[in-house]
């Protein structure tokens, strides 16, 4: 266990250095918190400035402006940190402006400028050297939510931008005439401008609100909001209430906007096209907003098609950069430890199933040869230090292979037979559910804060004796381990009591000694499953928290909540070792890469991110979903994710090209789970619907040619497949599907309430 | 859809009256106007932020339906104390009322009589989480089993019988080759598209499984033996289970030769155990039985109106067989009638023309009568009351006249309830006041007097039944656990009038419910509430059962349905909730007290007791099942008693 150690102390001094930076530039604590444990920033393309910088450059950071401003804001910040002895800061920040005014982009990125030297500035600070070749970037990094009055400035800050604007009256003109331009260009460029009707179309509205023209603003809503693309509805909603410039403060739907740039993708062609007409109808307001406020990701060769817009487009902040999924992922798995499997074949002949010996020679040396060879995708064996394995996990081990060896391959010829775990009188509301990995076990976590778990097999859960009686034991016997355990104490089912709000997920650690749970009340609890009582409070999170889960190692486990920051956690720490922020709304799902380097988050911003444990990264920005993300789930080699969101849809994602690569349509409500086989020939997905869905997860990943060409720009031409994927659809007796699980011999598991 | 909602978003603002209201009911008198629209705004601003929050919580608790404790916890998200004592699950009901050109809507306030609550019994103990496990799928194919949805919905069923060559034959592309592609949507649709094309019906086989054949033997065994406890489980197994639409036409057939049989062979119980299969398959709400009529009329109408049905038809009770027959037939007419297969026409023909002829004996003129007035109030009016006097005559002529022969006489007997029976609420309602006995001889001429004494009682009946109607005026709702009890009920066979109405007022019993949230302190957001739930009966029915509980688990536990008197047809609930403060602090919150009543009408006989037993007892086998049709049990809840 040193290892492990080690470099938790360091994890954990990485996680402090921000922190003091911090309270030596006398800002928020909180804030800052989320944003400097973020370090992604590092070395990203044009990011908007987090509240440190905003504070201090804030007034004249009007991008588009004339240079002579820009410089001032450039003194301004090195001014600033001259005055706190950030030398290092300082000289970055130099060397970065005289970088930029060599630059002849867009003046866009010259905010960017002032935006990045912040950055650099925090970034500097802190002990930890980051590999600078990592060109990942969140946008709105300083999304840390703002809540309560103490972010009252910040908030104002961010809202100055808007003032000074122009005649209220002329906005509708301004945005008809866009609209009749885009009308009249060639229809290959009108999908690729059409793109920049929202984003317009919200910044003029708050505009408008932002100075105080109600009923011009009003009239712009009711004329414009009809035209805007159906997926942005829940948006517009938020936006339809928001009349007065005071509902603006502490509005997070807004501050996002601000703060986070709305991404476009557009062609060279079709960017030229819309700059000559803007520039030549004088039509300033329009630009302007295009400078300050969106982000437009140019690239070279065939403007996109609206297909492909559309699936790609529908998050809360536009799409992901390119860039942004440009870093290296290393998908592979780890390799497994060597164990001496006894092979006891007496037990597998005593099972007289025909076709098995063949089946299993090729299988076993396949997996002799995958555990020799290193696979070039995956990290190394200690990038995260794992623990090490004890004697009852090797043993888990053993029957994890052996049953393996009895493993059902699955296929569209061989579906799985699925089994329904029905909770009925469930009358309280079940939220969570979770199984062990060795389908012993189900935890339910329910609206009346308990949490219940149940033994399916016929071995019932005795709890261990308590302290008095365990001295009597003898400690010798060889069964001591059978001789702890509490006889009475034996039943089917234990509650755990101690949140204070609806749970809102479960975990099982993988040696189904622990389990997680994550709650309304803003904590994540700890039990254990030898005593059935809390171990540890995590508090963190000061609202709900909606996810919790442990790793496929154990002991680290991530949890995500309301206040949009994922935070990841070792057992033995009451401070979360990472914090990872960037998304800009709520994170209502969190997954584990199987060989734990990397955890995926889904978020009510509509997208999903994937960050690496090691540096806080967030090394991929998945978008394309058009309703908060409720279920994730990593194919078993680690390469795929699939995604699940209340628009019914499952999206899938090759984690390595950072591609879309598989859209599959079929439910008509929220995916609440999704499940690979063991081996991933099938994905399973339940819905609120009251079906649960088998899909043919090896044709969708076939299907897909990915091309160097697509896989350079991203634009994917997706197959509109999803009928033929669909394996099965088997519905529920007015049960909806909240959890899924594939036992290790491929039988699925389903779960839910009855809900008559 | 979207679109036109659109607009409507963006100038949905509270009125400004309701400020008002609402600043008078806090005391302040005068508000201005502007006043009033800053603050309208400002509210429905804040009232629409919470609302998004609230549906993040629905969303994670995997609900569809928005709950007041998603409320209470987006409240707390925005720092704002929740409110206190809306815990309820159920519908909150609000009384409306206008007057001096002001519209209100409050809530019901009424006193409680804390003993009558003190002393009733406690309800039952509301049944645990569990766990149940069954196979959705067994490699890639659903089994029909209870626990699984049917394989065809009733609504394809219905298409199929309708529409035959749209339809797609579930049970085919089951047997098909592709096997594994299970009931997918895939293969329904490409199936569909196929046959739009050739437009020919393929030949349809009905091969059972060895599994299917098994039970089609098990319970056409068990319908027709002996042991009365089988059989009451065979018929449950035919009402509720999905997966039957495969037998559907080896039942009906089964049924219909049955009858041929046996009434040759006048088999009284025999016929009796074939019409209550034939109920059992009607109460099925997986099955679409409409392909099935023209097997299953006959058979029907046959035991309405068949000359003889038994050996000894001046012993045996061929006459409750008749009446249940006939309302199994007014069942059919009211599901199956359409404008194309005019089955109530045709049948209200066949019966007509069998009670105009005179030579029609006592037994079939008994069943046409018993089957026309099952058809209605409007059939009885048209096709028997202008018959009356006729019939009172041949009556008459049995009676009084020289003894024929015993089973005319009581087959005439027979007649004469029957007829009074119906026609006197139907002359209720429509023969104005008063009512003069030589009047009405004049009209009906022999039955007359009797009739005009029925008509009477009827009245009587109907002025307290409408008294009834006027104490209970309350919000009539239903409580969540009887959701399931009575969702049976409607999904049962077409309309069927409230009970309300028919309750005769000394066998009410009003049910109390009282909720009473504890104070909470702020620091502690989210206390569990203690919920008293109280049952309690009305003065008048002190010897009835009487129920309270005394429940302190935060989300309402599920109001069991108490035993009730087999009497009585109606249980109004009375639901009070008190907010925490007016408990605490009578002083400072007795004029804010918030009482809400909910009073909930209960289907009657709702426990499953009943039925069982209804279906146990051999002797009154026709009647009680008759009283078991309102009462059937979906397949939901036998699922959930596990």
């Amino acid at each position: 266990m040193p290892t492990v150690c080690d470099t938790r102390s360091e994890m954990a001094a990485v996680q402090d250095a921000p922190v003091e930076a911090d309270n030596e530039k006398e800002i928020k604590t909180e804030t800052l918190n989320d944003a400097a444990g973020n370090h992604a920033s590092a070395a990203g393309g044009v990011i908007p400035s987090p509240p440190v910088a905003s504070t201090s450059s804030s007034g004249p950071a009007k991008a588009g402006g004339p240079g002579s401003e820009e410089q001032q804001t450039l003194m301004a910040v090195l001014q600033f940190l001259k005055k706190n002895n950030f030398v290092g800061a300082v000289d970055v920040l130099r060397r970065e402006a005289g970088i930029l005014e060599d630059s002849d982009e867009s003046q866009g990125q010259e905010l960017a400028a002032s935006a990045l030297g912040g950055a650099e500035a925090g970034d500097a600070t802190c002990t930890l050297s980051r590999a600078s070749s990592c060109t990942t970037s969140t946008p709105a990094v300083a999304a840390a939510p703002a809540k309560g009055g103490e972010d009252q400035p910040d908030v104002n800050v961010v809202l100055s931008a808007y003032s000074q604007q122009g005649d209220p009256a002329l906005y509708q003109g301004y945005y008809s005439g866009l609209k009749k331009f885009v009308e009249s260009v060639l229809d290959c460029h009108r999908a690729e401008l059409s793109q920049l009707f929202y984003p317009l179309f919200v910044h003029m509205y708050l505009e408008l609100v932002y100075n105080n023209h109600e009923t011009e603003a009003k009239a712009f809503f009711e004329k414009f909001s009809g035209d805007q693309e159906c997926y942005y509805q829940d948006d517009l909603r938020v936006l339809s209430g928001l009349t007065k410039k005071e509902h603006m403060k502490g509005n997070e739907t807004l501050l996002d906007f601000r703060t986070s740039k709305f991404v476009l993708r557009i062609s060279r062609d079709s960017y030229q096209l819309l700059k000559r007409h803007l520039q030549e109808r004088q039509n300033n307001q329009i630009w302007n907003i295009i400078q300050e406020h969106l982000y437009i990701d140019i690239f070279d060769g065939m403007p996109r098609s609206k297909s492909q817009i559309d699936s790609m487009s529908g998050s809360l902040a536009g799409e992901a950069k390119r860039e942004a999924n440009k870093a290296k992922v290393f998908y592979g798995l780890l390799k497994e430890p060597e164990i001496d499997v006894p092979l006891d074949d007496e037990d597998e002949e005593g099972e007289n199933e025909e076709g098995k010996p063949k089946k299993k020679k090729p299988k076993k040396d396949s997996m002799g040869s995958k555990s020799k060879k290193q696979d070039p995708n995956a990290p190394q064996q200690n990038r995260i230090p794992l623990p090490e394995l004890k004697d009852s996990d090797k043993l888990d081990k053993i029957m994890y292979m052996k049953e393996a060896t009895k493993r059902i391959r699955l296929g569209p010829e061989s579906l799985p037979s699925i089994c329904f775990y029905t909770f009925l009188n469930a009358y309280q509301g079940l939220t969570a559910v979770d199984f062990t990995d060795d389908s012993s076990l189900i935890a339910g976590g329910f609206a009346d804060s308990t949490v219940r778990v149940w033994s399916v097999t016929p071995k019932k859960l005795r709890s261990v004796k308590s302290a008095a009686d365990l001295n009597l034991i003898d400690k010798e016997s060889d069964d001591v381990l059978e001789r702890i355990m509490d006889e009475k104490s034996a039943s089917e089912s234990k509650i755990l009591y101690g949140h204070s709000g609806p749970v809102y997920g479960v975990s099982f650690s993988p040696d189904r000694n622990y389990l997680l749970s994550c709650s309304e009340d803003g904590t994540v609890r700890l039990w254990s499953l030898q005593t059935f009582t809390c171990l540890v409070g995590y508090k963190g999170h000061n609202y709900p928290v909606w996810d919790t889960q442990f790793s496929p190692y154990g002991y680290y486990f991530i949890s995500g909540g309301h206040d949009r920051v994922a935070r990841l956690w070792a057992t033995d720490h009451y401070q979360p070792l990472r914090m990872f922020a960037g998304h800009l709304a709520d994170i209502t799902c969190t997954q584990f890469h199987p060989n734990s380097n990397y955890v995926a988050t889904g978020s009510a911003d509509r997208t999903v991110r994937l960050w690496d444990i090691l540096n806080g990264n967030c090394v991929r920005i998945f978008t394309g979903h058009k309703g908060p993300i409720h279920s994730l789930a990593f194919s078993p080699n680690g390469k795929y994710l699939a995604s699940g969101a209340t628009d019914g849809r499952v999206l899938l994602w090759d984690i390595g090209h950072g591609l879309m690569i598989g859209e599959l349509k079929g439910h008509t409500d929220t995916v609440y789970s999704l499940k690979f086989s063991r081996d991933g020939e099938i994905l399973a997905s339940g819905s609120m619907d009251n079906t649960v869905r088998l899909w043919d997860s090896i044709k969708a990943f076939d299907d897909i040619e990915t091309d160097d060409f697509t896989a350079a720009t991203g634009h994917i031409h997706l197959p509109e497949n999803s009928q033929e994927l669909l394996l099965g659809t088997y519905m529920t007796k007015s049960t909806p599907v909240i959890h899924l699980h594939f036992t290790r011999r491929n039988l699925l598991l389903a779960a839910g309430a009855y809900n008559p | 859809m979207a679109d036109e909602r659109r607009p409507k978003q963006c100038s949905l603002v509270l009125p400004t009256e309701s400020m008002k209201v609402m600043a008078e009911s806090v005391g302040v008198g005068q508000l201005q106007e502007e006043c009033c629209v800053a603050l309208s705004e400002e509210v429905s601003y804040r009232i629409k932020e919470i609302a998004q929050d609230a549906l993040k919580f629905m969303h994670h608790g995997k609900r569809r339906k928005l709950t007041t404790n998603d409320i209470d916890h987006a409240l707390k998200l925005k720092n704002v104390e929740p409110l206190y004592g809306f815990q309820s699950q159920e519908f909150i009901p609000f009384r409306f009322a206008s007057g001096g050109g002001r519209e209100l809507h409050f809530y019901e306030e009424k006193e409680v009589d804390l003993s009558d609550i003190i002393n009733t019994p406690l309800p039952r103990v509301p049944l645990d989480v569990s766990l149940k496990a069954h196979w959705l799928s067994i490699e890639g194919v659903q089994p029909a089993i209870p626990e699984n949805p049917p394989p065809v919905s009733k609504e394809q069923q219905k298409v199929e019988s309708t529409e035959p060559l749209k339809a797609v034959k579930p049970g085919q592309e089951e047997e098909g080759p592709v096997q594994g592609k299970g009931q997918g949507v895939t293969s329904a649709e490409s199936k569909g598209k196929e046959k739009s094309i050739s437009r020919l019906k393929p030949r349809s086989t009905h091969e059972l499984s060895v599994e299917q054949q098994l039970y089609y033997k098990e319970i056409t065994e068990a319908c027709v033996g002996s042991c009365e406890a089988k059989r009451a489980e065979a018929l449950q197994s035919i009402a509720t289970d999905p997966g039957l639409y495969q037998m559907l036409p080896r039942f009906s057939t089964f049924i219909s030769e049955g009858v041929r049989v046996n009434v040759v062979q006048n088999n009284l119980a025999l016929l009796i155990y074939l019409m209550r299969m034939v109920k059992a398959l009607m109460d099925n709400p997986t099955l679409y039985l409409e392909k099935y009529l023209h097997e299953l009329i006959p058979a029907v109408v046959t035991c309405i109106v068949s000359k003889q049905l038994c050996l000894r038809p001046d012993m045996d009770n061929h006459w409750a067989l008749r009446d249940f027959a006939a309302r199994l037939m007014a069942q059919i007419c009211k599901t199956f009638s359409t404008t194309n297969n005019n089955i109530q026409s045709r049948i209200t023909k066949t019966f007509t023309k069998s009670l105009l002829d005179d030579k029609t004996q006592w037994t079939t003129r008994y069943g046409s009568i018993a089957g026309l007035a099952e058809l209605g109030p409007d059939v009885i009016k048209t096709l028997i009351l202008p018959r009356l006097s006729i019939e009172g005559a041949r009556i008459k002529a049995v009676v009084e006249g020289p003894v024929i022969s015993n089973i005319d006489k009581i087959g005439a007997d027979h007649v004469q309830s029957l007829l009074l029976k119906h026609c006197a609420s139907v002359i209720a309602k429509t023969r104005p006041l008063p009512d003069n006995v030589d009047q009405y001889r004049a009209d009906y001429g022999y039955l007359g007097s009797m009739l005009c004494s029925h008509v009477v009682k009827a009245r009587a009946q109907a002025a307290l039944q409408a008294q009834q109607v006027n104490r209970t005026t309350l919000t009539i709702t239903q409580p969540r656990p009887t959701l399931t009890l009575s969702q049976g009920v409607s999904t049962g066979s077409g309309p069927r009038t409230p009970n309300i109405i028919k309750v005769p007022s000394s066998l009410t019993l009003p049910v109390q419910t009282l909720v009473s949230t504890r104070p909470v302190t702020p620091a502690q957001p989210s206390p569990p509430a203690t919920k008293y739930i109280v049952m309690s009966t009305s003065t008048a029915a002190a010897t009835s059962p009487q129920v309270i509980s005394l429940t302190s688990s935060r989300s309402s536990s599920p109001i069991t349905s108490t035993a009730p008197s087999s009497t009585s047809t109606l249980q109004p609930l009375v639901k009070v909730e008190h907010t925490g403060q007016s408990v605490t602090t009578p002083g400072a919150g007795g004029s804010r007290t918030l009482q809400k009543y909910i009073v909930v009408s209960l289907p009657s006989a709702v426990s499953s007791e009943v039925k069982a037993s209804s279906l146990s007892s051999p002797s009154t086998a026709v009647d009680s099942t008759v009283k078991a049709d309102r009462t059937e049990l979906p397949g939901a809840s036998t699922h959930s008693s596990h």
